[in-house]
């Protein structure tokens, strides 16, 4: 996802003259290819997340698009104030563009795992929340988000992750996509579950039980109108999510179901609001953290 | 004098909505004055040019001043000041850029102004803008470490478009500044980061006036030596203006005070 955010990202800058990156001092053999294309549009701020997001907000002021890209809790944690007022108070253009989703940072520790950053930034009003689930949703969700209006989180996997879709898959912030439809139950996944969500519907397939599988690359805005098609089915429905089960993508959908008035089966799954201090590989921890309880 | 209305204009806006920070208001006032009616390339009818120099008042606990300095200056009808901080108002206590023209930034929460400025005077050289970026910061604000984040990296960048003003006047809002946090020898501070500093009295229009004008290879602090409550007697250097209100006799007490000077 990471080099498909930057590949995306050059590609648009080459064309918009007011595309910025700035980084806290991070990205080493991601952002050289931008920085050495565009030198008077890139700048390393130091380690200083605070002072990135400000910064970031005054040129977004000034009527640059500007990019913040980091490990995600330094650029939305960190700085959670500076982007709540100098980015979503003042509404600016400004795209904070965190990698490292979920448990990602594996063994690296809880410090540089994200299970409350899409709690925390879908609580910000204007902040609009894009948790894409592989490379193609992270290409058309960059592309769409030069002419996007107002401040973007954009939550990247770290890993590697598969393609999913096919090259022409219509995508567009705000939209769910059902990649695979079923008719016992649904799983709408976000982020870097889509791959999990993919591999868990194969099996149940194989058990006779057919899910839909749904991406959910957009939390915020959330596209309501497809839950509530999916509430009127009258199926179980089931979130995934590489993030604390409080807060995420389970509590938004929970949140349309509990006021569609509708009763149906729900049951979120994720990590279940605790901090890991297990040590192991990405998805030593993912396994560890998240069982399928489908 | 244009300090003189714009004292009486806060002291109005601060009385009849029963706020704080007037005393942060007071100390600023010259400083406000000079930038907006002798230094900055602004035109209060056409606010929003590209090509504009821009202020942000990062202690915006100060937003009374501002508000009072922009009407004056003819950013908005000076009737606007009657709806500070009161039910139904627009203009809160702090600054909200969407509230009235010539606010360049929403802040209000410490430390915050000059990352914001730092990156207007990145974006105008990189678009070979002639702006310039001026930051108004409170010495107690300077307790902030973001204040530094964004010092080191202008230094860094060898920025000659921003030039930030340290409001210093000695009082935070629990203590003298000095004693809560040491900043002695402000100016060396800054140097020492990089900054070329320049001290002055904060209340010597001419003296600020030269200080604003002289060419400047990098970013550039003034260091502003200040009086908080400056103006009224009874509420210069006195902690408690950071949070009393005048009431009615005090209120006419300040206003005789400034109508006696202008």
């Amino acid at each position: 996802m990471r080099n498909t955010f930057i590949a995306t990202l050059i590609e648009e800058a080459k064309k918009d003259e007011r595309i910025f990156l700035l980084t806290p001092d991070m990205g080493f053999s991601v952002l050289e290819a931008f920085r050495d294309l565009f030198p008077d549009r890139f700048l390393n701020v130091g380690i200083a997340e605070q002072n990135a997001v400000g910064v970031a907000a005054g040129l977004a002021l000034s009527g640059k698009i500007v990019y913040v890209y980091s490990i995600i809790p330094f650029v939305t944690m960190r700085c959670y104030e500076q982007v709540r007022v100098d980015v979503a108070y003042m509404n600016t253009n400004v795209r904070l563009v965190g990698v490292g989703a979920g448990l990602s940072y594996g063994p690296a520790g809880a410090t540089h795992h994200s299970i409350e950053d899409i709690a925390i930034m879908r609580a910000l009003p204007n902040m609009t929340v894009c948790c894409p689930g592989d490379p193609i949703e992270v290409r058309e969700i960059i592309k769409q988000s030069v002419h996007y209006d107002g401040p973007m989180y954009i939550r990247l996997g770290k890993n590697g992750e598969p393609r999913i879709h096919s090259d022409n898959t219509p995508i567009e912030i705000g939209k769910a996509i059902e990649v695979i439809r079923g008719d016992d139950l649904a799983l709408i996944t976000t982020s870097n579950m889509l791959e999990q969500g993919k591999i868990w519907v194969d099996e149940l397939a194989k058990e006779g039980r057919h899910a839909s599988l749904i991406s959910m690359p957009s939390i915020k805005p959330l596209d309501k109108e497809f839950i509530l098609q999916l509430i009127a089915r009258k199926k179980p429905i089931y979130t995934l999510e590489e993030h604390n089960v409080i807060g995420g993508l389970g509590s938004a959908v929970a949140e349309v179901i509990a006021e569609s008035g509708i009763g149906i089966t729900f049951k979120r799954i994720g990590i279940p609001d605790t901090y890991t201090h297990h040590v192991g590989s990405h998805m030593h921890l993912r396994n560890k953290l998240i069982t399928p309880e489908l | 004098m244009n300090n003189n209305e714009i004292r009486k204009s806060i002291i109005h806006m601060v009385h009849y909505s029963k706020s704080s920070h007037v005393g942060t208001c007071l100390s600023i006032v010259d400083i406000l004055t000079v930038l907006y009616f002798k230094t900055m390339n602004i035109d209060p009818l056409h606010p929003t040019l590209p090509d504009r120099d821009k202020l942000i008042l990062s202690k915006a606990h100060g937003s009374a001043a501002l508000y009072a300095t922009l009407a004056e200056r003819g950013f908005f009808p000076k009737g606007y000041l009657d709806r500070y901080y009161i039910d139904g108002g627009i203009l809160p206590g702090h600054l909200d850029k969407e509230a009235v023209p010539g606010v360049e930034a929403s802040v209000g929460s410490l430390g915050h102004g000059l990352a914001i400025g730092l990156g207007m005077a990145i974006a105008n050289r990189q678009s070979k803008n002639p702006g310039r970026i001026y930051v108004i910061l409170g010495d107690g604000e300077c307790n902030e470490g973001s204040v530094w984040e964004a010092v080191m990296l202008a230094a860094t960048l060898r920025l000659n478009n921003l030039i930030a003003i340290v409001d210093y006047n000695k009082l935070q809002s629990f203590g003298r500044t000095n004693e809560v946090i040491n900043q002695e020898n402000m100016a060396e501070r800054w140097r020492a980061f990089g900054w070329e500093a320049q001290e002055v009295d904060g209340h010597d229009m001419e003296q600020l006036e030269t200080a604003f004008s002289l060419p400047q290879a990098g970013p550039k602090v003034i260091i502003a030596h200040t009086i908080k409550g400056k103006g009224i007697s009874y509420m210069e250097d006195k902690l408690e203006w950071h949070y009393k209100s005048p009431n009615d006799e005090q209120y006419q007490a300040a206003l005789l005070e400034i109508g006696e000077r202008s």
